[in-house]
């Protein structure tokens, strides 16, 4: 048996083999002998190679530092690097959004920004303490059939989907991150106990809930609800796959919690060996040439001035929800999280 | 021992996580919402493995042992859904199932949709292991109960089953196993269970306590799972005392039922291969997918090398556990044995970390090499690899080996000669589960591969976060056409029968 066992394997390795070398860099010796001839920079990603490899590969062009990037969900790498602590081989950690970055910023693992990389951004779309900074933003939206339903149907405010009308309408992802974000700003702008009653409205409405946003999305094409709350890039996303996909965005009125603006972000760790590099980087990404970038291909809002939002979006002006720091909501997470798994939203 | 300490780090981790947590962490286990999570967790779990396991065992004996029409090719199709990553199931059954679906149904979300895509996506287990174990079944034991007169439902029951109980049980630990770690499925069909919980407590990031003491709590749930199976696998023991008839049993004349077997056996393929395969081509040719073939043969090899060296590594590490399991049974060496059951049933994520937290701290050299990944593959797998081995460890006689030692043999003359030999079919199907496991991983694979290193399950998940399903069909495809030699090069093993312990097997 053993002698029938050891061809399939050696034929696996002999494929494999050959595929390695055809390959180029497999990355399997990473952490052999570096050559000290280019600066080399360990990137933890949790944004997809889809979405961002571009704008590395464009870096990495333009400076000549070498990119060593890990891709893989922002909220399991923020774990990991908590797992690593001091020992984390990566120096920058780039974030689907600003909870995960003050995660690890709680764990005491993130270094102070300089403060003329801080400034490219608003006082709100950085953390209070410096130690990330935003890089590219992304709004609540109410995403809604384009079949079912007509712009003049949908209300100005988050507060007007307790409506009966909307019964049995609604679909929305109560584990999803930016989710929570907006329960935790609306708890912030207008305190608990309205916030409460608006989920026990909400639960009345007989929701769909999702696990999220791409489900939420696909729930609402598929004519299982109307509308559903979401981020406003999803709708892109899916559209560049099915033109006809048939959802639309609404953006709910100036000052709504339902129109936060959240963003995903950039944060250099303590522990990090090629820290100048590191800045670099998030200066890159909040260069013109980065923020056109995210304008462009993955349909975000540019955080610095003078670069114009995307195609078919409102514009960043228009689109503000209530006056919170992004760095505030971390803290809120946990009792968040209780209010919903209270209001019978999570277990 | 080693073998065991070492995959039980998991649970090790967990324990540590929960100790150093504050004492309100624990009010995450008095919470209204927990008790019916696991309420919801034991039902699907349940549920799922009796089923699977019906369906496993009837498609094994159907093939095995029957004149069912086209059985080589149903051979094939029932084990390969194996390879076909269970959220793709799930996908395929709200693609048809599912509200703008071909036959939209109103209860598909929530508890029949997770049941069916789970019990889709698992019972390959038993019916691989089931399979094995039928040809390796000695036939001159159902002849001698046949020649006594006993008829051939007797037969099965008082003589077939007691043999194939061992493996069966295996089979159904691994499907009970499965469905408790399973996140993919029950996230897409909505069904609240433990492992939601977890993944939802670890989303939360500033507290890992809860999550671990969950973790805990599955821990529990396995070791339940295991009392189950010891009683399954039953008291009574059926060993060779020879190498037995070189041949498989006879072939049972289904007669006019033979259609209706045909019928089965396409339904459940039907649902769980040509769906989903189906919906995987229907993306990829959906508009703007351009495969470009070039991409995917790097992460392509490394699929195949990581699963190739996880199967071998998964396989040998568990002989010497199912040895000690089998020949020395005692309380201790069961709960070493069941230690290495228990990382199996967490979810990949939390064997991830696991992993991160000691290699960081203890083998730092290793940390984000292979050699740590397709030792995390081991942890992951072992309990599949080990249901191989000690199958069909449990049917050889010690005797015959004692016997080849009094002969003058040397031990490693009498493994290569004797027990390599009898036990080479149960350890290569056990290590063929852990192959296409490996084929699929990802949550292990993702956190624990070096940089770069992109294998055809990384692919999919790429390009799904990006909601460009038409690029992560093609790497799909390829992970089942990859696998597909390898279930086959199996069968047609077993197809030319037990010729080769004539000594052909030594080393």
């Amino acid at each position: 048996m053993t002698r029938r066992l050891l061809p399939i394997l050696a034929a696996l390795a002999a494929v494999a083999g050959l595929g390695a070398c055809g390959g180029g860099d497999d990355g399997g010796g990473g952490s052999g002998a570096a050559a000290a001839d280019a600066e080399k920079l360990v990137v933890y990603s949790g944004r997809g190679e889809k979405l961002v490899g571009p704008l590395f590969a464009d870096f990495e062009k333009r400076t000549g530092v070498e990119l060593q990037v890990r891709y893989g969900d922002s909220a399991e790498l923020a774990a990991t690097i908590a797992e690593e602590g001091d020992a984390s081989p990566a120096d920058v950690f780039f974030s689907q959004d600003a909870g995960a970055l003050g995660a690890v910023q709680a764990e005491g693992l993130l270094s102070p920004l300089p403060a003329a990389t801080l400034d490219r951004v608003q006082d709100r779309f950085r953390d209070p303490s410096g130690h990330w900074v935003g890089t590219s933003g992304r709004a609540r939206v109410v995403a809604y059939s384009a079949e079912r339903l007509k712009p003049a149907q949908l209300p100005d405010s988050v507060f007007d989907f307790t409506d009966p009308r909307w019964k049995g309408r609604i679909g929305f992802a109560p584990p999803n991150a930016s989710f929570q974000a907006f329960l935790s700003a609306m708890r912030i702008d207008v305190g608990d106990a309205r916030t409460k009653k608006w989920l026990a409205g909400i639960k009345r409405n007989e929701p769909t809930l999702l696990e999220n946003n791409i489900q939420t999305e696909e729930a609402i094409a598929a004519g299982e609800i109307d509308v559903g709350f979401v981020n406003h890039y999803y709708v892109h996303e899916l559209r560049a796959e099915r033109p006809d996909f048939p959802v639309e965005n609404h953006f709910l009125g100036r000052g709504d919690p339902g129109a936060l603006v959240n963003v995903a972000g950039a944060g250099i760790l303590k522990s990090a060996e090629h820290a100048d590099a590191a800045r670099r980087l998030v200066d890159f990404m909040l260069s013109r040439t980065g923020q056109e970038y995210f304008a462009r291909k993955t349909f975000e809002y540019p955080l610095i001035d003078g670069v114009a939002a995307p195609k078919g979006t409102r514009a960043l002006a228009d689109v503000h929800g209530p006056d919170i720091a992004l760095g505030a909501l971390g803290d809120k997470l946990p009792s968040t999280l209780q209010m919903l798994s209270e209001a019978g939203f999570a277990s | 021992m080693v073998v065991a300490a070492l995959a039980a780090l998991p649970v090790v981790y967990l324990a540590v996580r929960a100790g150093t947590g504050g004492a309100d962490a624990w009010a995450v286990l008095r919470r209204p919402g927990t008790v019916a999570v696991v309420g919801r967790t034991v039902l699907l779990v349940a549920s799922v493995t009796a089923a699977a396991t019906a369906i496993g065992v009837a498609l094994a004996w159907l093939v095995v042992r029957t004149d069912l029409p086209g059985r080589r090719v149903w051979g094939l199709a029932a084990a390969l859904p194996l390879v076909i990553p269970s959220y793709v199931t799930a996908l395929a059954l709200i693609g048809t199932l599912g509200p703008g679906g071909l036959l939209p149904v109103s209860w598909l979300f929530g508890f029949p949709g997770a049941f069916a895509a789970l019990t889709l996506a698992t019972y390959p287990y038993v019916f691989l292991l089931t399979a094995a174990a039928l040809h390796r079944l000695d036939p001159a034991l159902e002849e001698a109960a046949r020649s006594l007169g006993r008829r051939r439902v007797a037969v099965f029951r008082q003589v077939t089953l007691p043999v194939l109980r061992p493996s069966i049980a295996g089979g159904s630990v691994l499907v009970a196993l499965y469905a408790l770690s399973d996140f993919g499925v029950v996230s897409l069909m909505r069904y609240d269970v433990l492992t939601r919980a977890i993944y939802q407590q670890y989303r939360s990031l500033f507290d890992r306590t809860p999550a671990a003491i969950l973790g805990l709590v599955l821990v529990v749930l396995t070791v339940l799972v295991l009392v189950a199976e010891a009683r399954g696998r039953g008291r009574g023991r059926v060993q060779r005392s020879a190498a037995g008839a070189a041949r498989t049993g006879e072939t049972v004349a289904l007669g006019r039922a033979r259609w209706t077997a045909f019928a089965f056996c396409a339904g459940v393929i039907a649902l769980a291969l040509v769906v989903p395969i189906g919906v995987l081509v229907y993306w990829a040719q959906r508009a703007g997918a351009r495969p470009d073939g070039a991409d995917v043969i790097g992460p392509a090899a490394n699929s195949l090398l990581v699963s190739g060296l996880g199967a071998a590594a998964a396989a040998a590490a568990a002989l010497p556990v199912a040895a000690l399991a089998v020949r020395h049974r005692s309380r201790w060496t069961s709960a070493i044995q069941q230690a290495t059951y228990a990382s199996n049933a967490l979810p990949g994520v939390v064997i991830a970390l696991a992993l991160v937290f000691f290699a960081t701290r203890v083998a730092e050299p290793v940390y984000q090499t292979l050699a740590l990944l397709v030792f995390a593959y081991v942890v992951r797998f072992l309990p599949q690899a080990l249901a191989g081995a000690q199958a069909a460890l449990a049917r050889v006689d010690p005797q015959l080996e004692h016997a080849a030692r009094g002969l003058g043999a040397r031990p490693w003359r009498v493994l290569a000669r004797i027990t390599a030999p009898l036990v080479g079919p149960g350890v290569l199907a056990g290590a063929t589960l852990v192959f296409l496991s490996t084929m699929k991983e990802l949550p292990a694979t993702l956190l624990l591969r070096p940089v770069g290193f992109d294998t055809l399950a990384t692919e999919v998940w790429s390009a799904t976060t990006v909601s460009a399903y038409s690029e992560a069909a093609l790497p799909a495809l390829l992970l089942i056409a990859f696998s597909a030699p390898v279930v086959y090069g199996l069968q047609l093993r077993r197809s030319r029968g037990t010729a080769g312990r004539d000594g052909s097997a030594a080393p």
